[in-house]
């Protein structure tokens, strides 16, 4: 608090009724004709509101799409009510939005709904993530072959890995305008591989064994000892598909040193 | 002017859905100006955009979320965030707002009011001397729409203005459209507060549009919505001004129903052709 002489503005009423749809207008408030402006005051408390639920529609256009647009700004507004930001980075407001969706009652019948937000929550931090040049597989031509297994990476800082039991990929790319809509015949888990290797964010779906693969290159494990454990978890792991998907995403980058090749 | 290196021509908001547009060709434009905290992440399409506007055109770095109203002290990782852009991209103007947007931890997106009392002077004084001091340049602060007033106010909108600015070494941006609103909206007479507004102290002009609607007691109510063209009457008092003080870097600012390209870029065009004329009718200035 500040030192409170008499005329210090009772900012804390103000914050207060802000958040507080059935607060009187707080005292002090005034207009040239009225002692207590209420609908004057509430054009402050709605832009607070459509402003927050405007930034999360702008962040989870998939998830709108699949909702529809009065039960998305219904929604949302629950969540802005309930989780106000607390940055004025707003590009990341909603960073909670996903689980705050996985708990939300009446969005039970689209059980998909979170892992779809999380796709897009991860969308938006890989688009504002560090510049770093991705790795070409052209890189890996110098190494012997003898030598690819003790080989360790630096992931893309803007790479994420967002894994489903639902196909998230297909259900984004419909809802994003990526794919048409039709029905998902192969209905299964998808995990999807979000990376910036430009300035465009891509996402991938990955193959069976891959999210315990990039787990292991980004906690620093080589190569092999990545493959070995993604195959320990999911017999279906197939390195060369893996090395093209990370390719494919370019989601491998060199930053200070490309990538460590031990010496013979 | 104090604060500001822009050219004395018109410029507008960037919005990413007009970089194809913008890029494409030389702009008839003399400044774009962005809003800081779109880009404070770490890289990306929005630094690649910048980049680009910096390379080619003045650039004007516009804060929405330092917070200078604000009774709790200034954010300091906030301050750091405005110091490494400005460092970046060295803008011929970095410019804030006479009103708050955060409390108690909680960010409200939307700038609010103040009552003009000694202490809030005092307040403001500290926090844009603060600012100034940790980004090693002068600020612009900007005059806001307001929709309430306060039983504590004691000192003119204006007189609160230039006490900041004598005290600090500011400069001012004077919104137009702003002026327009919170005259309507507080029965005020506009001439007559730009008549007391310091003109020499502005370091740049914002116009926009707004719209009415009602209060409870169906008094006239301008919501400064920035979605709509400049209206006749806003454009009246913006030639008064130049008039009066001479060309001004002039901002269009569009931020929401953003029209096409061509649309925003001929409001800017607008603006210009006003700029033009008040430099012609002024005696010609000595080359700098």
């Amino acid at each position: 608090m500040t030192n409170c002489s008499q005329d210090v503005f009772d900012q804390d009423a103000f914050a207060h009724a802000l958040r507080d749809p059935d607060a009187p207008v707080p005292r002090g408030v005034i207009s040239h004709n009225s002692d207590a402006p209420r609908k004057r005051f509430t054009v402050y408390r709605n832009n607070v509101m459509v402003g927050l639920i405007t930034a999360l529609e702008a962040r989870f256009p998939a998830v709108r799409k699949i909702v529809g647009e009065d039960f998305f700004k219904a929604m949302a507004k629950v969540f802005a009510a309930a989780q106000p930001p607390v940055s004025p980075l707003m590009m990341f407001y909603g960073d909670a939005f996903p689980s705050f969706l996985a708990g939300f009652e009446p969005a039970r019948e689209v059980p998909y709904l979170a892992d779809v937000a999380r796709l897009e929550a991860a969308r938006t931090r890989a688009c504002h993530a560090a510049d770093a040049t991705p790795l070409t597989p052209a890189a890996l031509r110098g190494t012997a072959p003898e030598a690819l297994a003790d080989l360790r990476f630096i992931l893309h800082p803007s790479l994420e890995i967002v894994a489903s039991d639902y196909p998230i990929v297909m259900i984004w790319a419909m809802n994003s305008g990526e794919m048409e809509l039709a029905p998902i015949t192969d209905w299964r888990g998808e995990d999807a591989l979000v990376s910036r290797p430009g300035v465009d964010v891509e996402v991938r779906r990955l193959p069976p064994g891959a999210k315990t693969f990039l787990q292991g290159l980004a906690a620093g494990d080589p190569l092999g000892a990545a493959a070995a454990s993604a195959l320990a978890t999911n017999v279906r792991f197939d390195l060369a598909a893996n090395l093209a998907a990370l390719f494919a995403g370019l989601a491998i980058a060199t930053t200070n040193e490309p990538f460590e090749v031990p010496l013979p | 002017m104090p604060g500001s290196r822009l050219p004395l021509s018109a410029g507008v908001g960037f919005k990413p859905e007009h970089f194809a547009a913008i890029s494409a060709a030389p702009q008839p434009l003399g400044f774009f100006e962005v809003h800081a905290e779109n880009y404070m992440g770490a890289g990306g399409m929005p630094h690649a955009q910048l980049r680009f506007l910096r390379e080619n055109y003045a650039l004007s770095l516009h804060g929405v979320g330092l917070n200078i109203g604000a009774k709790e002290p200034l954010d300091r990782a906030h301050l750091a965030r405005l110091k490494r852009l400005c460092d970046m991209y060295q803008p011929e103007s970095f410019s804030e707002h006479l009103a708050w947007s955060a409390h108690g931890g909680l960010f409200f997106n939307d700038l609010l009011p103040l009552p003009y009392t000694e202490a809030n002077l005092r307040l403001i004084i500290d926090h844009v001397d603060e600012a100034q001091t940790t980004l090693g340049r002068r600020l612009l602060l900007e005059n806001p729409a307001t929709y309430v007033r306060f039983a504590q106010s004691a000192i003119p909108e204006t007189e609160f203005l230039h006490e900041v600015t004598r005290a600090t070494g500011c400069g001012l941006l004077l919104d137009v459209n702003n002026v327009f609103v919170s005259a309507r909206n507080h029965d005020f007479d506009a001439s007559a507060y730009l008549a007391a507004f310091a003109l020499d102290l502005v370091g740049e002009i914002h116009l926009a549009g707004h719209f009415k609607t009602t209060d409870d007691q169906g008094a006239t109510l301008c919501i400064d919505a920035h979605g709509s063209p400049i209206i006749a009457d806003v454009f009246a008092l913006y030639e008064s001004v130049i008039a009066r003080a001479g060309p001004l870097p002039t901002l269009i600012e569009w931020d929401n129903d953003v029209p096409e390209w061509p649309v925003l870029r001929d409001e800017a065009i607008a603006a210009q052709r006003r700029l033009d004329r008040a430099g012609s009718s002024r005696a010609a200035p000595a080359a700098a």
